[in-house]
């Protein structure tokens, strides 16, 4: 199959890379690029552990083509702390927010994008928010606290 | 217990994995590269519930340009087992379920492996398929494991070869039929509790390197390390100090990742491909198929109670579906067995537990460890008794509560417990006995359900566990354990309880992940026994160091060991309030004395734990004699439930639940364990349930067609509460509470919907579909 050289701003620097026309944009992240924390859990779009923040967009990197990035730009966790912390990070840090951890990266992903769009949401446009991020150890409410504690201050 | 001013223990931290997780930075086994000589793995899968495998013929697969190896069954024909093996590393002449790995092949690349597997061609006998437990119990069911006779076993299961039983345990306490004929009213009843899955987040995955000077490592995503090590050594005859397992962090397990399954196939590829590491991570399908899930449990349950209350019988019948392999699941059956009285006072008691082969997907430990799925049956069978009598259902429990001193099922007698201020602190906080406000709309309802639960950790008789201690240069700290963090904040209790006994600063203090060549023993992380197993392990270490460190100041500074103590990372004397003497001074250089020689040496602090009051042997027939459980951690759970009526649709308005923990080491962390195990519960109330088709095949092996709980299922008022009757022999008092968390969900539930509703739902999930189909049978 034929290979095709991308160019995309990944966490602020240009990176090129060589795809297959067929490759997610989470496999070449992961596997090309070592970018480790966006996470495959279900290769479907349903769980949001691959979540990276696409032209500002949370998308789900394990059902988008890495040939369709060409030419935009990708964050992921990585980059969002590249000058420190971020309040969410630090407040997800505050309340012990995660326990395995594996849903984490995509969960800050998510919830960056939502303070982005919304600075101040409620709780139940909190939860609505990060409804399409699974975790199975938390019960999520440790999870809307922290980025509830962020709306309030900002 | 002596009352200990604790600066670590039951105070708030912030968890020592937090920064490594919220940065991303966290190693899960998929995020370690290994290098460009790496190979990669397809899997052939059985398309057949039941089959013989006739023929095997790999040679076109072999012949693509880019294919290393094929392994099948013929190359490893091993069977494995924690308690009971039955499991093959490969199928060797038959496939006992859909889904079951039959071939792989290792490739140059992921495209050529999975062109290959497609090149393999197999010959199948499809044999008749057995779903259901009760069918594959008769008589004339044809036999799954024919040469079960064969199998190795632990000596306190007992498998029943000539049939589909891969164990059963028995228990006979007292005379039940004698007591029923005493009894003012008695119920019978069946109830059923499907499949469900872990659904961890990330799903399995094992990377393997085996080098031609004969060593074998592996990074398995894993609670169980050692046990891994242990089973495949034993199964591929290979030297223990040959196999080195490395565990980073896991991605959650809820028991899904204890034992071994499918790292024997990263094992088996990886010893074909001397030098080339490979890795296989398993898809989500592949995680729903052929890992393992919770087992299926159909209960029959006959209670008797005199008119005041008093439960006199309880007869408890346990027909668990364990599918097509029992090597772990055994161990849910055996455990549920010993404990299936609930945390009651029953004088006269008769359990049969069986361990059902059929041909769905291995099933093993899963969170409750089959506590969820027998507690379903019986708390929903104390609400209607309760009703029968015209009792409170929550006085109807306290008045037969367990207390200290009664003795359980097997005849051993309960240790302290906080049963009863677990119930009372959740009645309270639910507000039990209060009707709830009147929902907005009249097509809604709402109402309260209870359930009180019991577990004790399922555990061969001599788990044990084992740590190290090692001081740096700076009076830091390593601590080397082999216990699991799996979110449940296992790192930062170890170093809470090393914090206590060293009295040093948890900045100073680190817990490695395990690594088998350089952490010591834990047996596995389950049975929710780490804190207070390898908890034990890590004081006693602890001791060791700080009775190390007491020597060497004691000799080098002419002071009576007894006049020392430790405070803050310092040596300090009683005697002399100015002497002061920092770790980071001695604890690798020493103490250098006026004559210019050294006092000490690396302080290295050691400690191992292992019950020695347990005991498996039991007479088979009446399960009397032994001592099988180490403790039982008691705790209640309520709901408070909205249903809407013309859907159908359950909303959890808010829940309560208490545990007695006897000392909670990391309190905010417990709390959390109360409302995420709440939650995992809540799935398996409401909509969780692995579906079959009548070939075997899952209906919905995906996250669209199998629903866990989101953000907005979750309930906005939640009560997790902490009680504190301490465990005599657990590290400041403490005993484990995370399984026990999703225990009270199902039949607090279904409780509850009876009280809005008047139907009793006997099969969950309560689905909506159910509600509705119950309203109309009502209505008619």
């Amino acid at each position: 199959m034929q290979k095709k050289e991308i160019t995309f701003t990944l966490n602020g620097k240009k990176v090129w890379v060589e795809v297959k026309p067929y490759e997610k944009l989470l496999d070449v992240l992961r596997d090309k690029l070592g970018v480790k924390s966006p996470k495959y859990g279900c290769g479907r779009g349903e769980c949001g552990a691959c979540s990276v923040l696409l032209d500002g967009k949370a998308i789900r990197s394990c059902i988008v083509y890495a040939i369709e990035v060409d030419g935009h730009d990708v964050i992921t966790v990585e980059g969002l702390q590249a000058n420190g912390l971020t309040d969410l990070q630090k407040s997800f840090l505050a309340h012990n927010s995660f326990q395995c951890g594996f849903c984490a990266p995509g969960m800050i992903i998510q919830a960056t994008e939502l303070l982005n769009e919304n600075p101040h949401p409620d709780e139940e446009e909190i939860r609505e928010y990060i409804a399409g991020n699974l975790c199975r150890c938390t019960g999520y409410n440790p999870i809307v606290e922290a980025i509830m504690d962020v709306a309030k201050k900002k | 217990m002596k009352e200990l001013e604790l600066k670590y223990v039951g105070h708030e931290a912030v968890r020592l994995d937090g920064l490594e997780k919220i940065t991303g930075t966290a190693k899960y086994v998929d995020d370690i590269d290994l290098g460009p000589a790496t190979l990669y793995v397809s899997i052939l899968r059985s398309p057949y519930a039941h089959a013989i495998i006739k023929k095997i013929d790999t040679s076109k697969a072999e012949a693509l340009d880019g294919v290393y190896a094929v392994v099948t069954g013929k190359d490893f024909p091993y069977r494995y087992g924690l308690y009971l093996k039955d499991n093959y590393v490969f199928p060797l002449d038959r496939v006992r379920y859909v889904g079951q790995h039959v071939a792989a092949v290792v490739a140059a690349t992921q495209e050529i492996a999975d062109e290959a597997v497609k090149l393999i061609e197999i010959e199948y006998e499809p044999l008749p398929v057995i779903q259901d437990p009760l069918v594959a119990i008769k008589e004339d069911a044809p036999l799954i494991h024919p040469d079960l006779g064969n199998y190795e076993v632990v000596p306190w299961l007992y498998p029943q070869p000539g049939t589909n039983i891969a164990h059963v345990r028995k228990i006979r306490k007292g005379n039940v039929e004698e007591a029923f004929k005493e009894a003012d009213f008695i119920l019978e009843d069946w109830y059923v509790v499907p499949h469900v899955v872990h659904a961890p987040i990330e799903t399995h995955v094992s990377a393997a390197l085996y080098t031609p000077d004969g060593r074998l490592t592996m990074w398995n995503s894993s609670q169980s390390p050692h046990t891994q090590r242990n089973i495949i050594a034993r199964s591929f005859k290979m030297k223990h100090k040959d196999i080195r397992v490395i565990a980073p962090y896991v991605g959650g397990g809820f028991g899904g990742k204890a034992g071994v399954n499918m790292e024997v196939v990263a094992a088996a590829c990886a010893l074909k491909v001397p030098g080339h590491p490979v890795k296989i991570r398993y898809t989500r399908k592949e995680e729903f198929y052929d890992t393992s899930m919770r087992q299926e449990l159909h209960a029959y349950i006959k209670m008797g109670v005199k008119k005041d209350g008093t439960i006199v019988a309880l007869k408890h019948q346990l027909y668990w579906d364990v599918g097509a392999s029992a090597e772990y699941g055994s161990n849910v059956v055996n455990a549920t067995g010993f404990s299936a009285i609930g945390p009651y006072r029953i004088p006269n008691v008769w359990i049969d537990s069986f361990a059902i082969y059929t041909n769905r997907p291995p099933c093993g430990a899963y969170r409750g460890f089959g506590y969820s799925e027998f507690h379903f049956g019986l708390e929903s069978h104390m609400d209607r008794v309760a009703k029968a009598l015209g009792m409170d259902p929550v006085e109807f429990r306290k008045k037969n509560a367990i207390q200290e001193g009664d003795t359980v099922a097997y005849g051993v007698e309960m240790g302290p417990t906080g049963i009863l201020k677990c119930i009372d602190e959740v009645a309270k906080a639910i507000e039990w006995g209060k009707p709830s406000e009147p929902p907005k709309e009249p097509h809604k309802v709402r109402a309260k359900g209870f359930a009180a639960v019991w577990k004790a950790p399922a555990m061969p008789a001599n788990e044990s566990s084992a740590a190290f201690i090692k001081f740096s240069e700076d009076g830091s700290i390593n601590i080397l354990v082999s216990g699991m963090e799996l979110g449940q904040g296992f790192l930062t209790a170890m170093a809470k309880i090393a914090a206590e006994e060293l009295s040093l600063p948890l900045e100073k203090i680190r817990v490695e992940l395990p690594d088998t060549d350089r952490n010591p023993y834990e047996w596995q992380t389950v049975a929710s026994h780490v804190t207070w197993s390898c908890g034990n392990a890590v004081r006693r270490a602890a001791i060791d160091a700080r009775e190390q460190i007491l020597d060497v100041i004691s000799r080098a500074y002419y002071i009576e060991k007894s006049n020392l103590y430790l405070e803050d990372g310092k040596v300090k004397c009683y005697t002399k309030p100015d002497f002061e003497v920092p770790f980071e001074s001695f604890v690798i250089d020493g103490v250098q004395m006026p004559d210019g020689t050294y006092r000490g040496g690396p302080i290295l602090g050691r400690g191992s734990f292992m019950p020695e009051f347990t005991s498996a042997k039991v007479n088979p027939e009446t399960g009397q004699g032994g001592h099988p459980n180490v403790h039982y951690t008691t705790g209640a759970g309520a709901v408070e439930i909205e249903i809407d009526t013309e859907t159908g649709r359950i909303r959890v308005l808010r829940m309560a639940e208490a545990f007695d923990a006897g000392k909670a080491i990391n309190p905010d962390i417990v709390k959390q364990q109360i409302t995420g195990g709440f939650v995992q519960g809540l799935g398996t109330a409401l909509w969780e349930e692995v579906k079959f088709a009548e070939d075997g095949r899952i209906l919905n092996p995906n996250f669209t067609d199998y629903k866990i709980p989101t953000a907005l299922d979750v309930p906005r008022e939640m009560h997790p509460i902490i009680v504190e009757v301490p465990q005599p022999d657990g590290p400041f008092g403490a005993r484990g509470i995370a399984e026990h968390t999703m225990i009270p969900v199902m039949p607090a539930v279904a409780n509850a919907v009876e009280n809005a509703l008047g139907v009793r739902i006997k099969n969950p999930p309560v689905t909506a579909e159910k509600i509705i189909k119950a309203l109309k049978e009502k209505t008619v």
